[in-house]
């Protein structure tokens, strides 16, 4: 098997293992990554929400915000297992798309 | 360590994006001088690993999480400035579609995760693998704690650039605008976290993929040699 099939399937096994991702920190009540709260998380740590903060923090909507689907964040840990493997296979075929479209380009133009 | 929207003020996100373009312009041009093309699919796979290490949240009991990066291990098999692109590919994806790291933030993360991390962690690999063979297992120890190096390093560019906010933007009252945290806390936090789990689980990846590489595909460990001529 060639190395790149094997870097593949290990890619694949990720993407299926990615839940893991998901359950450990909520199994030991980690809470958010420090400097990703929300505004209501904010205000509980300082006392107020930064006004700057409050404009730009909801300038961008993102399709898939966190890596669950819309209207599934309240769905229970099977259904954000589905959504977070569905996000990792997503993930990492457009990554992996759009690094060898940019090194197909780069390398073409040496020729 | 993806600093979202809203927690970094015009100052800094400008001056994430200055200091990204000359970055991506420069390692366009090596990749373009560099990389071969059967290195293409090798670039591709190192921005898809990133993308999917950086989902496996590993918590500290009680605090907060945080996660690997990917980016010195391809930098060892791609260059660090191959891998600097790769990384990009990863943020610019997760910051558009997922909402990991903001879109007004997407200068700096790519300096901190795409830049800093795999440089700097590139530098300890070499310091520590020397000219030793593709199977040596200096490699692997270099791999490990260039990995460990480069995140704890990233971290602390991260957390100056929040703690950098309440100084440079405040109201006359002296309420932040933006990262109420200053610097001490700031740091802190970050350097902290990534000391103390989540460097050690970019190290363990880092090596383990190494040590692989290793029994599986030398070769692949000896390409920056031919990357360097």
């Amino acid at each position: 098997m060639k190395i790149t099939t094997k870097l593949w399937l290990g890619l694949g096994t990720l993407a299926a293992l990615s839940p893991i991702g998901l359950y450990l920190p909520d199994k030991f009540k980690a809470g958010d990554a420090w400097g990703e709260w929300g505004g209501d998380k904010i205000k509980e740590l300082v006392g107020y929400v930064p006004t700057g903060f409050e404009k730009i923090s909801s300038l961008w909507h993102a399709a898939m915000p966190d890596y669950v689907f819309k209207g599934w964040e309240e769905k229970g840990f099977g259904h954000l297992s589905f959504a977070y493997i569905i996000s990792a296979i997503v993930g990492i075929l457009l990554c992996a798309i759009g690094a060898w479209l940019l090194g197909k380009l780069l390398v073409k133009k040496e020729a | 360590m993806h600093i979202p929207d809203g927690y970094l003020g015009p100052i800094t996100c400008v001056a994430g994006f200055a200091a990204m373009i000359p970055v991506w312009t420069i390692a366009s041009n090596r990749v373009k001088k560099t990389l071969q093309a059967k290195q293409v699919p090798l670039m591709a796979i190192g921005a898809a690993f990133s993308f999917v290490i950086m989902m496996f949240n590993v918590p500290i009991p009680g605090g907060t999480t945080g996660h690997a990066v990917g980016a010195v291990l391809a930098a060892i098999l791609l260059g660090p400035w191959a891998a600097t692109l790769s990384v990009s590919v990863a943020l610019v994806l997760q910051a558009i579609l997922f909402g990991d790291g903001g879109i007004t933030a997407i200068g700096a993360n790519c300096f901190n995760m795409a830049f800093v991390l795999p440089f700097t962690g590139y530098a300890f690999y070499k310091i520590i693998s020397g000219n030793s063979p593709a199977t040596s297992i200096r490699r692997v120890i270099g791999a490990g704690f260039g990995g460990y190096i480069g995140l704890v390093i990233a971290s602390l560019c991260a957390g100056i650039e929040f703690g950098l906010q309440p100084i440079l933007h405040h109201t006359a009252s002296g309420q932040a605008l933006y990262c109420p945290y200053g610097l001490k806390t700031s740091v802190l936090a970050m350097v902290a976290g990534h000391a103390l789990v989540f460097g050690w689980v970019e190290l363990l990846v880092t090596a383990l993929v190494v040590k692989f590489l290793q029994k599986q595909e030398p070769s692949l460990l000896r390409v920056e040699l031919e990357v360097v001529k």
